[in-house]
């Protein structure tokens, strides 16, 4: 059985995939014959360049994924080596489940509640120092060259990044290299570039890559704070989907593959930029130069990782006082009165969805999490860790824009009359939850430490005691974290619920989306809170139940 | 083992088979109650406004308590999002328990279903119980969606008038014609602005554009493909391309819709904002999202008003709940309550006149709202141009005004 569990993964991550895909290769070259598309032809992509802007659209999508991609582990990797080992280092640690359990959608208008001209700063600055009476007329949010959403993305991306950077530094012997480039004078930043990031980045480099393939296809963070005039490439894909006229399902295949080159293409840019980051290294090493006095980096690659931090925090604080506002005119630092009206109204339309969410996030987490702990209880007892095939396919579903495959996965389920039951809605959900609950496990699983289990053989215990007696009670936390993150990416899923599900499953993401469709600022403010709930909720018992099992274990505790 | 399977298979090839049978006949209303009782009706409609949400999720414990139907409100962003999911189903070759029962829907996505045969194939909605008062001689815009002749492929639901909202503090005289509207905002630059295309309110404005300013407003009634389109919009692009530098961000960027919009007016970014129902204003006053200070207008020359109606797909799975459904929201007791500005304000479809005394007393007592103008002050009402135009209109705009400079 045990054997059988990596092969098990493999399929539930290229099935979906492959089948998505292929489901739209063919139409975006116009073969359909259910709606009478019967010869190969270029005819969609004729049509979809045809569409007013569309190479503005590509380029956007290419600049800021590539953009937002770069700093976020520019900002990473500062702060790492600028900090590794303080204090600050500690206390990032511990916000960054909370912070990655905030929804990307919740970030961007978290975010938006802070950059945009009648936003909080504005209003608390206003009329006394601005002089402002009205929102000045300032094009922040939806600007057109999407700063505004590179900064979303940005804050969304770091706390991933540093979560992945935390699970790869064990196995970097980054203490002894640190401490080894400090004895060589280097300063802590230069000397974590030189000594430590080599090894490191060989690990964070599939993230990297998924990052970068969610930052130049994403949809939510687009919709809140990106350009509209034009709007990213996957938003004007997903605006195709709701086209009533026939004709637009093969310009969409069109675009969802063009979506699929934009994204590679980024990622061969990104190696260009990989192999000229690493000449710069290199160059520098034979200079001698050892920048011992690097404070400045280091204070910055604090604030790049902070504020980002901050401002989503208080942006979420400032969604939760728009949720209970009542009347509030600009410039007014606080709303005239508070109500609860806005959290009545809502809340027992969204109760189904909670549920939906809850049960959808437990089932898929929970199957992802047997065959997880099946494959690598597999890799111990049998040997065998994944190459980089094994872990390519792992990423493959993070690698290939949701918008590439989604709506050709969705076309097959619904020929075979399986779209919108819950077994289908799993299936979909699996795709993404598996590989973030591999990756967030298995290195906390490989690194511990063999000996206790050959001391418990030496006993005359078999595997399966190791297993239940060793494994399991000392890898507690990291087998509830896993379950949290696969959790809040369940309920965080948009597009694959809302396609595959047909509207049969609304989850707290679906009807957050469609209430924020509506605009006002209160519901926005109510609905990101419950979407951030469930999540952190997650969080939160991945913390406590451990804590309460280890109480008494002092070595297993979280080191303070 | 194997037969139990082979008659498992057959069961539910059988069942498959049942759920094909027959749309029901709403003339034999008996028969529709008892099929529809024990029947869940998924309704596909726009989830962006809460008061409407609310509305939906009254009918369905009101459906419920009375015909045993569970009504779901599948909240969706974009109706043409449910047309093209139908479609996909009809690609698939599904004939029979298709995952959308109801759908809110008119103008070009009524079209679009109606020419890819879509919808059920027989009329119905013109056959239900609650048809009868409806305002077909008042109101010809329930009998032709947009110009496209119904049918009884769609049950009216509700008559929508586009409105304009202003806060007389800010705008001492409102302004009454394009003309005029255009002159205001060369005076306040950045404070108007409308919902980006192809949002139905961005085009709907598009059109009232279009309806004002066309030299020969009769060529909007016809296909768009039979008239000069360049000849026909010339003076529309003109105008727009007049106002653009002047608007909200200067045009460089839009609201996605129309709650977007109304939160601009809301924070005084924008001093007029407009709306596609009469009682918008005051029902976001009611709710506290507007200053009780804001006020309606219309153009002297009369604004776009539309009917806006519940369809049934081919292959619902559940069409005699999605009729008695259809039927509740026609009645007169779902009409008043709808009429209300706290509840949502949305403008009935019956003749008043013609309902039993006890209907039109539920009507007499509907508050309507301060900022609500009273039906007589509301003006002309303007048809919508042929569901054709709206594609090329919309194309024109995103080429102009939709990709930047």
């Amino acid at each position: 059985m045990l054997r059988l569990a990596p092969a098990a993964i493999v399929l539930l991550l290229l099935g979906p995939v492959a089948a998505g895909l292929g489901g739209v290769l063919l139409p975006a070259f116009g073969y359909l014959p259910v709606l009478g598309g019967d010869s190969l032809s270029v005819e969609p992509f004729r049509r979809l360049f045809e569409l007013p802007g569309l190479a503005a659209s590509v380029l956007l999508s290419l600049g800021t994924g590539l953009a937002a991609t770069a700093i976020a582990v520019s900002a990473v990797l500062l702060f790492v080596g600028g900090s590794f080992g303080t204090r600050t280092f500690r206390l990032m640690q511990r916000f960054v489940s909370p912070l990655l359990s905030v929804p990307h959608a919740a970030a961007a208008f978290a975010l938006a509640v802070l950059i945009a001209p009648a936003g909080l700063p504005a209003r608390l600055l206003s009329p006394w120092l601005t002089g402002w009476t009205h929102p000045p007329d300032i094009l922040v949010v939806h600007d057109r060259a999407g700063i505004a959403m590179v900064l979303g993305l940005v804050a969304k991306e770091i706390p991933f990044l540093l979560l992945m950077t935390l699970a790869a530094l064990p196995q970097t012997m980054a203490r002894e290299r640190t401490e080894l480039m400090a004895s060589l004078g280097y300063g802590r930043v230069l000397g974590f570039a030189h000594g430590v990031v080599p090894v490191l980045y060989r690990q964070l480099r599939l993230p990297v890559f998924a990052v970068l393939a969610y930052a130049t296809s994403n949809v939510d963070v687009a919709l809140v704070l990106g350009p509209t005039t034009p709007a990213p490439l996957a938003v004007r894909i997903v605006e195709l989907h709701a086209d009533p006229d026939l004709a637009m399902r093969f310009v969409l295949a069109a675009g969802a593959v063009l979506q699929l080159g934009v994204t590679g293409a980024a990622l061969l840019l990104w190696l260009g930029i990989e192999r000229f980051a690493a000449l710069v290294l290199a160059a520098l090493a034979p200079t001698g130069w050892r920048a011992s006095r690097d404070a400045a980096a280091r204070l910055a690659g604090s604030a790049l990782v902070a504020l980002p931090a901050g401002a989503i925090l208080l942006g979420t604080a400032g969604l939760a006082l728009w949720s209970v506002a009542g009347p509030w005119r600009f410039p007014d630092a606080l709303p005239a009165r508070v109500t609860l009206g806005v959290w009545m109204r809502v809340m027992p339309g969204l109760s189904a969805a909670l549920g939906n969410a809850l049960a959808i996030g437990v089932c898929a987490s929970a199957l992802a999490l047997l065959l997880v702990v099946a494959a690598l209880e597999n890799e111990v007892r049998n040997g065998h860790p994944p190459g980089f095939r094994g872990l390519a396919a792992l990423y493959l579903p993070l690698l290939v824009p949701q918008v590439a495959f989604l709506f050709g996965f969705d076309f097959l389920l619904a020929r075979a009359g399986w779209d919108g039951r819950f077994a289908a809605l799993l299936m979909a959900h699996l795709v993404f939850v598996l590989p973030y609950v591999y990756l967030s496990l298995s290195g906390p699983w490989r690194s511990l430490d063999p000996r206790y289990a050959r001391v418990l053989a030496s006993l005359g215990r078999g595997p399966g005691t190791a297993f239940r007696r060793l494994r399991l009670p000392m890898l507690a936390r990291p087998i509830l974290t896993a379950f949290a993150v696969g959790f809040a990416v369940s309920v965080g899923l948009y597009l694959p619920t809302l396609v595959v599900g047909a509207g049969r499953w609304p989850t707290v993401t679906t009807e957050a989306v469609a209430l924020a469709a509506g605009g006002d600022r209160r519901i926005v403010g109510v609905t990101a809170l419950v979407q951030a709930l469930l999540p952190f909720l997650g969080f939160f018992v991945a913390l406590a139940v451990p804590a309460w099992l280890h109480r008494n274990r002092r070595g297993l505790r979280v080191a303070r | 083992m194997f037969p139990r399977l082979i008659a498992c298979l057959l069961a539910a090839f059988v069942s498959a088979a049942a759920a094909r049978a027959e749309a029901p006949d709403p003339s034999r209303w008996q028969a529709v109650l008892a099929a529809a009782r024990g029947e869940t009706v998924y309704f596909h409609a726009w989830g962006g406004e809460p008061r409407i949400n609310d509305y939906i999720a009254w009918v369905g414990r009101e459906v419920a308590a009375r015909f045993g139907v569970e009504l779901v409100h599948v909240k969706v962003a974009e109706t043409g999002a449910v047309v093209a999911k139908v479609l996909t189903e009809k690609a698939a070759g599904r004939t029979g328990n298709g995952s959308v029962d109801l759908v809110w829907i008119n103008g070009e996505n009524f079209a679009a279903m109606k020419e890819n045969g879509l919808l059920l194939s027989e009329p119905w909605a013109d056959r239900l119980p609650s048809y009868r008062f409806v305002d077909v001689a008042g109101k010809p815009t329930v009998a032709r969606d947009f110009g496209v002749p119904v049918d009884g492929l769609e049950a009216p639901w509700g008559m929508a008038r586009l409105v304009f909202f202003y806060d007389p503090g800010e705008v001492p005289a409102p302004p009454r014609s394009a003309e005029a509207l255009a002159a205001w905002i060369e005076a306040n630059p950045g404070r108007f602005t409308y919902p980006q295309p192809p949002d139905f309110m961005g085009t709907t404005f598009l059109k009232q554009l279009l309806v004002d300013l066309a030299a020969d407003p009769a060529a909007l009634a016809r296909p768009v493909g039979s008239v000069d389109f360049e000849a026909v919009t010339a003076p529309l692009w003109a105008y727009l391309d007049r106002i653009t530098p002047l608007l909200w961000r200067q045009g460089r960027a839009y609201p996605r819709d129309y709650g977007g919009m109304r939160q601009l007016l809301a924070d005084g970014e924008t001093a007029i904002s407009f709306a596609f129902n009469p009682a918008d204003a005051s029902s976001a006053i009611a709710n506290g999202e507007l200053p009780d200070t804001v006020r309606s207008f219309v153009f002297d020359g009369g604004t776009i008003g539309n009917t806006h109606f519940v369809a049934i797909p081919f292959d619902a799975g559940a069409s005699a709940g999605a009729m008695v459904v259809a039927n509740f929201l026609m009645s007169p007791e779902a009409q008043a309550r709808k009429e209300e500005a706290a509840v949502w304000g949305d403008p009935t479809v019956l003749a008043v006149d013609r309902l039993p005394p006890e209907d039109r007393a539920r009507f007499a007592a509907v508050e309507r709202g301060p900022a609500t103008l009273p039906p007589d002050a509301l003006g002309p009402v303007l048809p919508e141009p042929h569901p054709s135009w709206v594609a090329p209109l919309e194309a024109e705009w995103a080429r102009r005004y939709g990709v930047g400079q």
